[in-house]
């Protein structure tokens, strides 16, 4: 098991075509990953080292039984690839794409929850499932197969993470990079529910950062519903106050969006915290050694 | 994106908002000539891009054209120093001369994106004005919030419920309606990602007038929205910001600290922060330098870094994912011969493309301090600061 795709997964790249999408759908491919078809209109009836071209997600899930989609669009037409995925039944979206406006998200989040598709992202490096399957743009070679599970708003830092793991011999069993954007489809909670309820997974690295109150959520989650041991690490304790978006930023967090708060939130939850992102290696090695 | 008091009120006035009579002058005689069309008391403000004006000395109440002049030329030229700017403050170079509404009463207007509901929010509240963010943490239920769904937008309903709640008589619910509809419809016209009155005044007479007024516009959608990035003022932002912006650079934040970073991704580049104060050292600036796969992007990057002289040791942390270690490399090589780099640089490459990224640094005989793991990276960046002490 693992959570979200795995060997069954059978994956559409819309956007294959351009450069981003066929350089990643290429080293998805070399992962394993079963990509079965690529959208790119007006490229319909093309091909990239064999996968089909579709001019459209519609036909490309009818003729290939597409069930995951990875989006590599430019953000102007991103929030309509998103759309176009969730009308042709698509159940798995993951949108690498950054800089997609934010009104356009209100809209594609408020429509995807009629839809009951499931968005990664946007602003997202996708998810990958060690030793199985690959969506997204991570590099492969960090990974490691096992039995520790990873959830993050940033994608570097997760490779960050995940290479201490692979490192110290812990392999992971899949790993999610929600995104950093102000509306994502995916949040800490959606993603600990689905690793609480996957045997293959034992412990969970969770990695927040400043701004918004996702971790203070995640904390509850942790604290009421999870059985599991969380690794946690929140970055930015030392960014510099100041750069706020006037009254009404700091009235929807309040003081929420600080590192120290998120991190006494997570403490109190029950989470162990790595206090230095060089640390969160070490301090999942110590809390797995203290259940054996 | 921000933007001046003025322009949004200009803004606010052509999606029917009421705003005080007025104008911006940008030199004193300016200033007189407005104040002289105006009747009763006169406010002169201050136009920056910061909060605090008010007890900073940036906003005057007058009596006259002669004093109007005054107060304007005592503000234009000057650098504003509040409690929400660096300790140089920033330049004044235009003033807002309206008339001074007479208030009876406060209230706040804001919308804003709740990244949680993923929906856009609009609050009210009685007790606007300056120290509305105190209400919101003490007495948060003096915060009326309601929630736009997208496709539904603001009807007269959400509009009303809001009116009443602000406890306003029958003639001002129904211009506070009108005025919330209003500020929905500018708000989502020009893609903001804030849109705020404080205070919306209800003046002595009965009427809602907005008397100071915060629009803040969303950076991804400036694509949609040519008029708005014209109202861009570079000479509020930071000089390094600026230029690193008009070279494609979107995330650099000049900082206090003697070590420049170039990371990639904005959760390293915080992180790589974090690392540098636990292991004795300070950054010099945040920069991620994104996913664009350009060599010329690098060398643009370390040309910004290398010309702030608060640096000291450059710390290049790349783990590649959409970004290719190859690329950066290849960039370094590129700055190292368009530039002379007068600090030393210590450089950690992982992740996608890594065996040839290393490669070509090997091959390119440039003497760069290389390190294998983050801490290591950022250990010897502040070894490097200590030596050249």
């Amino acid at each position: 098991m693992s959570i979200l795709v795995d060997k069954e997964t059978r994956l559409l790249v819309q956007g294959i075509t351009g450069g981003e999408g066929s350089f990643h759908t290429r080293r998805c491919v070399k992962y394993g990953t079963n990509v079965v078809a690529g959208v790119t209109p007006n490229k319909g009836g093309a091909d990239l080292d064999g996968i089909p071209v579709f001019n459209t997600v519609e036909r490309a899930v009818a003729e290939t039984g597409a069930d995951t989609s990875i989006i590599f669009v430019p953000a102007p037409f991103a929030a309509d690839a998103i759309l176009e995925a969730a009308d042709a039944r698509i159940k798995l979206i993951v949108c690498i794409t950054e800089g997609i406006p934010t009104l356009d998200m209100v809209m594609v989040s408020s429509h995807l929850k009629q839809k009951g598709a499931r968005l990664i992202g946007p602003n997202c490096p996708g998810v990958l499932s060690a030793g199985k399957c690959k969506v997204g743009i991570m590099s492969g070679d960090i990974f490691l197969e096992g039995n520790v599970g990873v959830v993050s708003r940033s994608g570097t830092l997760t490779y960050e993470a995940v290479n201490q793991l692979t490192e110290l011999g812990i392999g992971q069993s899949t790993c999610v990079g929600l995104g950093g954007d102000p509306i994502i489809g995916t949040v800490f909670v959606d993603a600990l529910e689905l690793f609480e309820q996957d045997p293959q997974t034992e412990a969970v690295v969770l990695i927040g950062e400043i701004g918004g109150n996702q971790e203070q959520r995640a904390a509850e989650f942790i604290k009421s519903k999870m059985s599991k041991p969380v690794i946690a690490f929140v970055a930015g304790s030392s960014a510099p106050p100041g750069r706020r978006m006037g009254h009404a930023g700091a009235i929807i967090t309040g003081s929420s969006g600080r590192a120290q708060e998120k991190i006494a939130a997570l403490s109190e939850a029950g989470a162990t915290i790595a206090m230095s992102p060089a640390e969160v290696g070490i301090t999942t090695r110590k809390v797995l050694a203290s259940r054996s | 994106m921000k933007a001046h008091e003025y322009q949004a009120k200009e803004l606010l006035a052509e999606y029917g908002v009421p705003i005080p009579a007025g104008g911006v002058a940008k030199t004193a005689s300016e200033a007189r000539e407005i104040a002289a069309g105006l009747k009763g008391q006169i406010v002169v403000k201050a136009q920056v891009h910061a909060g605090g004006r008010g007890k900073a000395g940036g906003i005057k109440i007058v009596s006259t054209p002669d004093e109007a002049e005054q107060a304007a030329r005592d503000m234009l030229g000057s650098m504003l120093v509040t409690h929400q700017t660096s300790p140089e403050g920033v330049p004044v170079n235009a003033v807002l001369v309206a008339v001074a509404a007479d208030i009876e009463k406060e209230l706040y207007l804001g919308i804003v994106i709740d990244g949680v509901a993923g929906l856009p929010v609009i609050m009210a509240s009685e007790s606007g004005g300056m120290d509305i963010e105190e209400v919101a943490s003490k007495s948060p239920e003096k915060i009326l919030k309601a929630y736009v769904y997208p496709g539904v937008g603001v009807r007269p309903y959400l509009a009303r419920q809001l009116a009443f709640d602000l406890n306003l008589n029958k003639e001002q619910v129904k211009s506070a309606t009108e005025l919330i509809s209003n500020l929905y419809k500018l708000f989502e016209a020009k893609d903001c990602s804030l849109a705020e009155i404080n205070p919306l005044a209800v003046t002595t007479d009965g009427r809602l007038i907005a008397v100071d007024a915060k629009l803040n516009f969303d950076d991804n959608a400036l694509f949609r929205q040519r008029d708005v990035e014209e109202l861009r003022d570079v000479q509020q932002e930071d000089a390094l910001e600026v230029e690193a912006k008009s070279k494609g650079i979107e995330n650099y934040i000049k900082l206090d600290g003697e070590v420049g970073c170039l990371v990639n991704g904005a959760g390293l580049a915080m992180a790589a922060l974090d690392l540098l104060k636990q292991v004795g050292g300070n950054a010099a600036n945040f920069l991620d330098i994104g996913t664009i796969n350009d060599p010329d992007r690098v060398v643009q990057a370390i040309g910004i870094i290398n010309s702030d002289p608060d640096v000291k040791v450059i710390l290049v942390n790349i783990f590649g994912g959409m970004a290719r270690t190859d690329v950066i490399a290849q960039g370094l090589v590129a700055a190292s011969k368009q530039m002379e780099i007068k600090v030393p640089v210590v450089v950690r490459l992982a992740g996608t493309n890594v065996d040839e990224g290393n490669r070509i640094l090997e091959e390119s005989g440039l003497s760069l301090i290389r390190a294998h793991s983050f801490k290591e990276a950022a250990q010897k960046a502040v070894e490097a600061v200590q030596k050249s002490n």
